[in-house]
């Protein structure tokens, strides 16, 4: 059931991965939205931005009839709670929904810092122990997916469909790509993922995703271009 | 389960002069939930704590029938969710809770930082007064919150953010009294003042609050630059 568009509205940009969550969310519960970009690379930021999130000044943000709702992943529980006739994206059970919003909080604790950690190391050996750092998350990860649902068999940490955790981790896909790309490392393995690995596949082809992240190569220009210099430069004037 | 039986399959894992370990145990109190507080020695952690917080190593965990549960604001959620006949500690409506959780991560991850930098003066000197600004902000904001009418964050009833912020009662008041002067100050910020008189009339709050004598010396012993021979030692 979609509502009208000026209803919606999600302050977001394509390289951001957690506005991905946010789109990927609204998709899934046929939500008609109107999409305003921030422009992540000049770094200025709109008045409504500013107006409607004071505090943090960062996409994405939702407004719904108006009202400013903030951070990715609260964004997407609200979504889901009142969006409630559409596919669940939480699970039902309590232990299962708060086991998945434990799992997704610690993607948005580690996985952003591993990946600095891997473009600001110096030398082959520092690379390799923060690539080690990511891994280690990503073998948590599959651990935790056999765990859930998907261990009997079905494709999701969701079950059958995409759920919240599908969603707080595959929204970083892109940019985990690209880490592969720029370092020549693989991220996802058959030896270490095995799980994952078909993951990432079911992810990436699902209808209310696969418009949504965003090409490898454009998204590695940008990663060369802007967020791998702000990243360097920040972690330089961090040091002194 | 009659509300004076400890569940059986109830335990919380703390560290109780830790903020986090009382959200959690002020929760189970005000629902009248009984458990069991296993006390965590953090210099040495108990093979069931790392057993079951593997990830984090950190208290407070819930474990709840041979479930584990780490994280303080996901183990409330999960109490209210799963104690559903006690009253609820977070609103009924979908946008007051995104409110109330974005608020929750806003004291956790801005307010107490901003806070501790500027109380403890964990900064160069020339930066200091740049930070009590900053601090004084967060505060003014999340006062801007509470307003002026409402008793609680959460309205008449205390709530899920009241909970979050138990910080500024338990724990700022040490860091002050350790510091030597005040940031959050009557005067300036009145209806935080008044909103941490209303819980302080609660013996759920009260009853949850840290032992000033240890949170004290906690406090001191981190002014030093944390000073082997002032190191607390915590029973």
């Amino acid at each position: 059931m979609g509502k009208g568009k000026g209803d919606v509205k999600l302050l977001g940009a394509w390289p951001s991965p957690y506005a991905v969550r946010v789109n990927i969310a609204l998709n899934l519960k046929s939500v008609d939205y109107e999409f305003q970009t921030e422009n992540l690379a000049t770094g200025s930021k709109s008045e409504l931005l500013i107006k409607s999130n004071p505090v943090h000044k960062k996409i994405p943000v939702l407004l719904h009839g108006g009202k400013p709702i903030c951070e990715s992943l609260i964004i997407v529980q609200y979504i889901d709670e009142v969006w409630s006739d559409g596919p669940s994206i939480l699970p039902s059970d309590p232990y299962d929904r708060a086991v998945a919003r434990f799992w997704a909080a610690y993607v948005d604790d580690k996985f952003y810092t591993a990946v600095k950690g891997i473009v600001v190391a110096d030398g082959e050996e520092a690379k390799a122990a923060a690539v080690k750092v990511l891994k280690d998350g990503l073998v948590l990860l599959e651990e935790a997916f056999l765990k859930s649902s998907a261990g009997e068999g079905k494709p999701f940490f969701g079950g059958d469909e995409i759920g919240y955790l599908d969603i707080a981790l595959g929204s970083l896909l892109g940019w985990l790509r690209v880490t592969e790309k720029s370092f020549n490392v693989k991220l996802f393995e058959e030896a270490t993922t095995p799980r994952l690995v078909s993951w990432v596949d079911s992810f990436c082809k699902h209808p209310a995703v696969k418009d949504e992240l965003p090409e490898t190569d454009k998204l590695f220009e940008y990663a060369q271009k802007v967020v791998y210099p702000r990243i360097k430069a920040f972690a330089a004037a961090a040091a002194k | 389960m009659g509300e004076n039986e400890i569940d059986e399959g109830l335990k919380v894992y703390g560290f109780s002069i830790s903020p986090f370990t009382r959200k959690v145990e002020m929760t189970l109190n005000l629902k009248g939930i009984k458990y069991e507080h296993i006390e965590e020695d953090l210099n040495n952690k108990s093979s069931d704590l790392l057993r079951y917080n593997p990830v984090h190593k950190a208290t407070p965990v819930l474990l709840h029938n041979g479930n584990p549960l780490p994280e303080s604001l996901i183990i409330m959620e999960y109490i209210d969710d799963t104690w559903t006949d006690a009253d609820p500690i977070m609103p009924p409506d979908p946008y007051d809770r995104a409110m109330v959780r974005f608020w929750a991560n806003f004291i956790d991850t801005k307010l107490v930082p901003a806070i501790k930098v500027a109380v403890l003066r964990e900064c160069e000197e020339e930066e200091h007064e740049k930070k009590i600004e900053e601090a004084k902000h967060w505060v003014k904001t999340i006062e801007n919150v509470l307003g002026e009418k409402k008793k609680f964050f959460g309205g008449e009833k205390i709530g899920y953010l009241d909970i979050a912020a138990i910080w500024l009662i338990g724990w700022v008041p040490a860091m002050q009294e350790a510091a030597g002067w005040e940031l959050i100050s009557k005067e300036k910020f009145p209806f935080l003042s008044a909103w941490t008189q209303e819980m302080l009339s609660h013996q759920v709050v009260r009853d949850n609050l840290p032992h000033r004598d240890p949170l004290h010396a906690y406090y001191v012993w981190r002014l030093s630059g944390f000073k082997p021979e002032l190191t607390p030692v915590f029973k």
